[in-house]
């Protein structure tokens, strides 16, 4: 078990080794002096300068890459080139929002999708099975923001039911917190659910034809136990796998849904860095995102492990 | 005879009927765009966000340019982006898979690489890239690429370990066969069938992004007319204007609904085992 762990611990040094290298090297594979890239077409020579020394960019570039590895590792993430403020610090300022959408989102969409993909298994070839597909196609199909902006046109715009934009924290109260997050939630979580929904179905239809559960079912086994305890457990791995990976879609996700509806998170933050060239917050929110990837796949492996002893071993 | 064979692959493949049908009519309407549709980029500010009618089919937006127009020649972008993507992708993702399911040493290395590359969101890497490099097709196309190599790679990859311990492997291999020959001859055609599946996967994750990207104004310059900047461009006017946001969006998910319909068709006909697992 402690070594399976460790091995896993071990592996995220590779991955975030190249993640390092590939966020470092974007800024040098431009053509051209990076430091007058990111000032801009109008910039002034001293500008140039300014950013010049500041980003190191006239030192070896071994020795770049090692102060800014080293520096990101303590923490670090360089300042902004337009504020001037701390990269760590401008996004401990929007991580609340980010954090509450994607977890809500992730809750909801998961709990949806994996009772959707149970319920189209079991019922194979039957109408909801294939309205669980059609919805899944579509799921994959319409775009984040495409879904939010139908949302907001009829639940906030037509009927006044949930607020058009923005986001109240946590403290001001659950129900205003909820109910700003209730139609970022449904749009970004869309594809998420298409994703697991799809899985879960796959991977329930195969353990469902196995010899135990015509065992189970014939031993009278009651449906509702026979499904979860028998079919689901074991036919997880795929699923958990499937979540794990489905990540990366949701953070995607953020960036657009928080610009569909006006949320101050960090997927705003990026995008209006984008505008003004601002490479280091940019570059850190590369960096964190990747690392959040990283360390909940990382989670959720050892989790597994816990629970199937087959994974340990393999 | 061929009237009942047609319908007969109609009634077993629909969703492969549907999505290429639907498909052709897009690219039709892409390719033919200057002959069914007026010019996008004119803009008659007297007509701002006129409501659909007989000369404006789907109303006009804030600076009185004509909706339907646009929405034709943003199919141009999506298309060109999807398949671009598809390709290159595809190219270079089989390349690498090649290679690294073949030898172990290229392996280790490749796939810790694929992993970093996969731990990076598509669309900050996409961003990022475009930041960088200047906003133009070229780029976007590069950009929104290299997220997918991972996918090809590790599927290449995984259909090279089963097929090379295979025996007509290891015969052409005791025969003397070069490893360039051996690659080519015999392993790569049992990698075609899931490359084709994934690549309209692929095209169709491409034509989202792109979306976002142009949405996010990180994507074309703003001068293309795409489904992405269109809505983006409108997003003010949604109460007073929905046309102007419903009908580019309501294209986009046509065309990747029917580019994942023509995939799953595909799926479920030529490879029904491996692809399902990727």
């Amino acid at each position: 078990m402690l070594s399976y762990i460790a091995r896993r611990l071990l592996g995220v040094i590779p991955v975030m080794l190249v993640v390092g290298i590939f966020v470092f090297s974007l800024l040098h594979l431009a053509p051209g002096d990076p430091a007058a890239i990111i000032a801009g077409d109008n910039a002034t020579e001293a500008n140039v300068a300014r950013i010049r020394a500041s980003l190191g960019l006239d030192r070896p570039l071994l020795e770049q890459f090692g102060s800014w590895g080293w520096a990101t590792l303590r923490g670090d993430l360089g300042v902004s080139m337009f504020s001037n403020i701390a990269v760590t610090k401008l996004v401990e300022q929007r991580i609340g929002p980010t954090v509450s959408l994607a977890l809500t989102t992730m809750l909801v969409a998961i709990s949806v999708a994996i009772t959707l993909g149970i319920l189209a298994a079991w019922k194979a070839g039957s109408l909801l099975d294939r309205a669980v597909m059609a919805l899944a196609v579509t799921g994959f199909s319409v775009p984040v923001f495409v879904v939010g902006y139908i949302l907001v046109y009829f639940f906030a715009l037509q009927w006044h039911w949930l607020p058009v934009q923005g986001y109240v924290p946590l403290s001001e109260g659950l129900w205003p917190w909820l109910r700003h997050l209730v139609l970022p939630s449904i749009a970004l979580g869309m594809a998420y659910v298409a994703l697991i929904a799809r899985i879960t179905r796959a991977s329930m239809l195969e353990v469902l034809a196995e010899d135990y559960i015509r065992t189970a079912s014939a031993k009278g086994v009651a449906t509702l136990p026979m499904l979860l305890r028998h079919a689901l457990k074991n036919a997880a791995v795929p699923i958990v796998t499937v979540i794990g990976i489905g990540v990366a879609l949701l953070m995607s996700g953020v960036v657009i849904t928080e610009s569909v509806f006006n949320i101050p998170g960090v997927g705003r933050l990026v995008v209006d860095a984008i505008s003004r060239r601002d490479y280091p917050i940019i570059q850190g929110v590369m960096v964190i995102f990747a690392a959040v990837y990283v360390i909940i796949n990382l989670a959720i492996d050892i989790l597994y492990s816990f629970i199937d002893p087959r994974i340990r071993y393999s | 005879m061929a009237n009942s064979g047609t319908a007969e692959f109609i009634r077993r493949h629909p969703t492969i009927v549907a999505g290429a049908a639907l498909l052709t009519l897009i690219a039709l309407a892409a390719i033919f765009a200057p002959l069914i549709a007026g010019d996008p980029l004119v803009f008659e500010p007297i007509n701002r966000l006129r409501g659909p009618s007989n000369t404006f089919w789907l109303g006009t937006d804030s600076l009185g340019r004509d909706v339907y127009a646009r929405m034709v020649y943003g199919a141009r972008i999506s298309l060109l982006v999807g398949l671009s993507v598809a390709f290159i992708a595809v190219l270079s993702g089989s390349l690498v898979g090649l290679l690294a399911g073949y030898f172990e040493k290229v392996d280790a290395v490749v796939m810790r690489l694929m992993d970093g590359i996969m731990a990076i969101p598509s669309i900050l890497l996409a961003i990022a890239l475009v930041a960088l490099l200047g906003a133009s097709v070229k780029v976007v196309i590069i950009a929104i690429a290299i997220p997918e190599i991972p996918r090809v790679t590790r599927l290449v990859r995984a259909v090279v370990l089963t097929v090379r311990g295979l025996p007509f492997v290891e015969a052409a291999r005791s025969n003397g066969t070069r490893i360039a020959k051996l690659l080519r001859r015999h392993i790569l055609p049992s990698t075609i069938a899931p490359l084709i599946v994934q690549a309209t996967y692929i095209c169709a994750s491409a034509i989202l992004t792109e979306a976002g990207l142009s949405f996010l104004g990180a994507g074309t310059p703003p001068e293309f007319p795409t489904w992405g900047n269109m809505i983006a461009s409108s997003r003010l006017y949604l109460q007073i204007a929905p046309w102007t946001i419903f009908a580019p969006g309501i294209c986009l998910a046509l065309v990747v609904l029917a580019v994942n319909l023509l995939g799953d068709g595909l799926r479920d006909r030529l490879d029904p085992r491996i692809a399902r697992r990727m």
